[in-house]
């Protein structure tokens, strides 16, 4: 895990820990670990998207497994980023059914707004582009996910009236959904 | 074609509200307590008599499948509900969770009493995130109105169900990778036997069942299975969701009987294909993992099980993707091949390499690159990863190259001779 932003000791805050503690009561106390990736979602929502290694210790012990485990399944399941990521996470979706939609066309227009390439950070860690595999939404196609919220049915125009909100900084909404 | 009151999904569109009130409009939660009266035995007789059979995917018959959890049993028992979809193509269950929820939460009730089960979670994919908050607030909603919890419905039985948001991987999908990931570790299908049955969540008797199939259960216990197997097909009873997307003018969820011809399914509800019918070139009946048809077949051939299965091909989870002259379909197939190699868990060797290998040759193929040869080597790779893994993700990995061999092999070669061609000229 390559950051350059010092990491210092992770928590839950209050309002996590409450969570976590409503989190565990679903599983059968013999089977806690079954807590680990709803764990591993709520540490990464707290640190604004990205899991660093004091928050995998930190669940690693609250949940009393050894630390490889959570390591593995922090690295094993694609939505945990294990590297800071940008405040807008842009998922383009390419598979075969959004592809045969022009998702290849959505996913230059971003790279040559934003002026980054797939799977990499703006320097002013504003914007993260990702390719993602089927995002289970086809008749919608083509979409693209950005932090947790779909976009569906997307034009060019409609993609080029994100990446305006985006430059703009204003906050997003779902605009755009079943049509 | 199926009748107007044999709809099972009334809000499939999403016109109306997932929300309690309005779904009871829809006939959700009536003579729920009723049907519990009738006793478990009662429940699981009219769901194998009703021939219904799973809706995720492998179309395993329900009823069997309940069948073989044990009666008598110290152990807890367990009911998962698969949401995981993430089958390219596929979004059918989505739909279902966002906009008929309470019809999925009545049929974990059901499902759950005839099966003994008092612990019930849904397993529903991590990018469902705005999903996952409909869900949770129905299932709210129906415990705050005594539907589910202790006592649930008034019927003496005691159901909690519990909402589980997994983290990416397609893999999930498959039943014993999902209980893994359930028990909090990758997501590697395990080796069966001992199959969920006996030995699942926890080393618990546990069965799962995709959305659609446990949302179906309802309407069936209620409208009798005389009337479920009505409809559709001998062995192919009842009505499915397909999801036709792609190349077509109105891409959508629509629910149809089993056995309807692809082509009315297609002209019918999708608005046809772009540039007409005659403008097809190729169509994946099933979600990406199930080998594509060609235009001839695809005039003529019914949507259910046993009939794709006669023309090599598989019903799969109904993901229809149709594809018209405007495509570069080995891109297209080599696009399936990557997600392949992207989602192999990396347990058996087979899957692991073989996917990687199938893909990068594919890749070659979409450039021209290769010799004519290649093509029968591929296909040989192909053979011999399919069914030689613990799960069917190797199966998946190779059905798609083998459809695009088994009825494009032409195009292939001519790519290939062509820029041979122009090697040569240069």
């Amino acid at each position: 895990m390559k950051t350059k932003i010092k990491e210092i000791n992770f928590k839950f805050n209050d309002k996590n820990i409450l969570k976590a503690k409503f989190i565990l009561k679903k599983y059968p106390k013999k089977f806690s670990s079954s807590a680990l990736l709803p764990l591993l979602h709520l540490a990464q929502d707290q640190l604004d998207g990205w899991l660093n290694k004091p928050a995998i210790e930190y669940i690693a012990k609250y949940l009393n497994i050894p630390l490889i485990n959570v390591y593995e399944v922090a690295t094993f399941y694609h939505m945990f980023n294990l590297e800071k990521v940008g405040k807008y996470c842009i998922h383009v979706c390419t598979t075969t059914p959004c592809w045969l939609k022009g998702s290849d066309n959505i996913l230059r227009q971003i790279e040559k707004n934003f002026k980054i390439k797939v799977g990499n950070t703006t320097k002013d860690n504003q914007i993260t582009l990702k390719e993602i595999e089927c995002l289970g939404a086809c008749i919608n196609a083509p979409l693209i996910k950005i932090n947790n919220n779909f976009y569906e049915n997307l034009s060019s125009k409609d993609v080029q009236n994100l990446i305006n909100k985006i430059k703009e900084e204003k906050k997003i909404h779902l605009t755009k959904n079943n049509a | 074609m199926l009748k107007n009151q044999d709809y099972i999904f009334r809000n499939l569109n999403g016109y109306n509200s997932y929300k309690l009130s309005d779904a009871r409009k829809r006939g959700d939660w009536s003579n729920t307590k009723k049907i519990i009266q009738k006793g478990a035995e009662w429940i699981i007789e009219e769901i194998k008599l009703s021939g219904l059979r799973g809706r995720g995917g492998a179309g395993f018959p329900t009823g069997l499948k309940w069948s073989f959890i044990p009666k008598k049993s110290d152990l807890p028992k367990y009911l998962i509900i698969n949401a995981d979809e993430s089958e390219p193509g596929t979004c059918k269950d989505r739909d279902v969770i966002r906009y008929e929820a309470h019809k999925l939460l009545e049929g974990c009730l059901l499902s759950s009493f005839a099966l003994g089960v008092k612990t019930c979670y849904i397993y529903i994919r991590g990018e469902f995130y705005n999903e996952s908050k409909i869900l949770q607030a129905a299932i709210d909603e129906a415990y705050q109105n005594k539907l589910l919890g202790k006592n649930a419905c008034n019927s003496s039985w005691n159901l909690d169900i519990f909402l589980h948001r997994g983290a990416g991987a397609y893999i999930a999908g498959e039943e014993t990778a999902l209980l893994e990931s359930l028990e909090g570790k990758k997501a590697q299908p395990r080796l069966k036997p001992p199959y969920p049955a006996s030995t699942g969540l926890y080393g618990c008797p546990t069965t799962v069942n995709n959305v659609e199939t446990i949302a179906a259960i309802p309407d069936i216990l209620k409208k009798g299975a005389i009337w479920f197997s009505g409809i559709g097909k001998p062995n192919n009873t009842g009505s499915k969701i397909f999801c036709i997307s792609g190349h077509i003018n109105k891409p959508c969820n629509v629910e149809e009987e089993l056995g309807i011809p692809l082509k009315e399914l297609i002209e019918k509800y999708a608005g046809g294909v772009v540039g007409g019918w005659n403008n097809l070139l190729a169509v994946i009946p099933g979600g990406s993992s199930v080998p594509l048809i060609n235009k001839k077949i695809a005039d003529s051939v019914l949507m259910d099980f046993d009939s794709l299965e006669e023309v090599n091909s598989s019903l799969g989870t109904a993901g229809v993707i149709v594809m018209n002259k405007s495509t570069n379909l080995l891109k297209a197939i080599a696009r399936i091949s990557r997600f392949y190699k992207k989602e192999s868990c990396g347990q058996c060797t087979p899957c692991r390499e073989g996917a990687g290998w199938m893909w990068r040759v594919m890749e070659r193929f979409v450039n021209g690159e290769g010799t004519l040869e290649e093509i029968d080597t591929l296909y040989d790779v192909s053979k011999e990863v399919e069914g030689h893994t613990i799960c069917a993700l190797g199966d998946a990995a190779a059905w798609p190259i083998q459809g695009l061999i088994r009825h494009f092999r032409p195009l292939i070669e001519k790519k290939i001779k062509e820029n041979n061609f122009k090697n040569k000229v240069a």
